[in-house]
């Protein structure tokens, strides 16, 4: 097994795209979302292992139906999206660990190595370069909106349309993270570099570059790791990751208590 | 109500405006006009249903009735408070930039907003977590005059700013509505300053609403209906009792 440059590119658009959508999931109090709508692609794995397509595209059919689903239900109900979140994204797991078996639902729950070709290498990377496009082109949309929706309807923004984008390219960078990362951990791809920026930076476009490096950092570390380890390189990315929150932590406790201090006097 | 003169084209014309939420009625079949120009005091005890007005005009909550906007109306807005986390890594600055860019604002935009409220270049670089209540709010209103608003919705703007902050805000907007011929719309609950800025007042409580002058509608009668009970005011002083 050798670390081939398919898996080296991939690694690092999916990273930065996850690195940039994952500081507006982080801000928008996303967190929890992240993780439950990854669930979502399950069912749609496991149709398309029996009707014998490629199991992505069933995931990312899947994602983008539960996607909607959830902004429309939403949109019309006044239930919170935790809930819906949590009855829509479970009933999606049971469904799919039924239609899935075995390996293949190891496999696509935890992720798998397998060999990427490059048409799939292609495609992760033109879907990669358009989350990366559409964060940077409506970013500012996305502060405002994101620091109050009032505010951002009066500057002319559709609110309610907006979050429907972000939702889509949200469900678009997890079916990036799909394959490697499997279902269970796709999420922690997009929160936790994230998580990491938001703690250690101080202005919007300082969070948006280390979520970046962290984040690419994280994929390309992780998947040479499990080159080198001979481990599913889903779970190395994830532990990468988290080993820099838990980094973050030290550092960003002194700061904030140092900037606590600058306040008080 | 309003003057006899020739008629001037309204800011806005309401028409029988009903809010309610979950079966309950907030705002009852409520009329009124804003003539250009004018400063619209809305006035009236917590839970009455003023920020719910506000977010209705702007279009934000769903509402019956007729709510019309002169062509052409550009609003700014100053919300009550913002639903953000603390520890957000957005600088005021960040928040201003993004305001500009988004009502493609010239140039020059955000600087000439701070001086407007008079906060300095240096206070906005911080998060805006960090900021103190008085630094928030005028970077609220900052937000709001970019993009050359027409009509500015303002609610409570000088919650939790200090006396000679809130007199100096007051008078840059009075200013700006002689000036720009903007039209104001503020939600208050200081009403000497009510008394002092308003063309015009909106008096909203539970089943008694009131529009007109502040000398016809702020009666100590009237007061004392809305609030429930006695409320003292100082047409001249500067300061709250």
């Amino acid at each position: 097994m050798t670390l081939d440059l398919n898996a080296i590119l991939l690694s690092i658009g999916a990273g930065a795209a996850a690195g940039l959508v994952g500081c507006f999931a982080v801000m928008r109090r996303m967190t929890l979302a992240a993780d439950a709508i990854s669930h979502i692609a399950l069912p749609g794995i496991g149709v398309a292992i029996l009707l014998r397509i490629h199991p992505i595209i069933g995931g990312v059919a899947a994602l983008l139906v539960g996607t909607l689903l959830v902004w429309g239900i939403e949109n019309r109900t006044r239930l919170a999206t935790e809930t819906i979140i949590g009855v829509v994204f479970s009933t999606a797991l049971a469904i799919g660990s039924l239609i899935t078996s075995g390996d293949q639902l190891i496999e696509a729950l935890f992720g798998g190595v397998g060999h990427l070709t490059t048409l799939e290498t292609t495609f992760g990377l033109v879907f990669a370069l358009g989350v990366i496009v559409f964060v940077v082109r409506q970013r500012q949309r996305l502060v405002l909106a994101l620091v109050s929706p009032e505010i951002a309807q009066t500057s002319g923004i559709k609110v309610a349309r907006l979050n429907l984008y972000f939702l889509l390219v949200f469900a678009l960078t997890i079916a990036l993270g799909l394959r490697y990362l499997g279902v269970l951990l796709v999420g922690s791809l997009v929160i936790i570099p994230a998580a990491t920026a938001k703690r250690l930076a101080q202005s919007l476009r300082g969070m948006l570059l280390i979520s970046i490096f962290f984040s690419v950092a994280s994929t390309t570390l992780g998947t040479g790791l499990s080159f080198a380890l001979h481990r599913a390189p889903g779970s190395m990315i994830v532990l990468v990751a988290a080993s820099f929150f838990v980094l973050s932590l030290l550092r960003g406790a002194g700061g904030r208590a140092a900037s606590t201090r600058a306040n008080a006097s | 109500m309003g003057s006899s003169v020739e008629a001037r084209p309204l800011a806005l014309e309401v028409k029988g405006l009903s809010v309610g939420f979950d079966g309950t009625t907030v705002i009852d079949q409520l009329s009124f006009d804003v003539p250009h120009r004018s400063a619209l005091a809305i006035i009236g005890p917590n839970g009455a249903g003023k920020s719910v007005l506000m977010k209705a005009l702007i279009g934000v909550l769903p509402s019956k009735g007729d709510i019309t906007w002169e062509a052409n109306t550009r609003i700014g807005y100053v919300p009550q408070k913002l639903d953000i986390e603390r520890d957000l890594p957005i600088t005021g600055g960040d928040f201003l930039r993004a305001k500009a860019a988004v009502v493609r604002a010239p140039k020059g935009a955000v600087e000439d907003a701070l001086v407007l409220v008079g906060l300095k270049p240096e206070s906005v670089q911080k998060p805006i977590g960090a900021l103190s209540g008085g630094q928030f709010q005028r970077l609220l209103v900052a937000a709001a005059f970019i993009g050359q608003p027409t009509v500015l919705l303002l609610d409570e703007p000088t919650a939790g700013v200090d006396e000679p902050g809130q007199d100096t805000l007051n008078q840059t907007l009075e200013r700006l509505r002689n000036e720009r011929g903007l039209t104001i719309l503020y939600i208050s609950h200081d009403l000497s300053v009510v008394y002092q800025y308003a063309t015009n007042v909106l008096c909203l409580s539970r089943g008694h609403t009131c529009f007109g002058t502040p000398k016809t509608v702020l009666t100590p009668q009237l007061l004392q209906d809305l609030y429930g009970a006695k409320v003292a005011y100082h047409v001249h002083d500067d300061a709250r009792p």
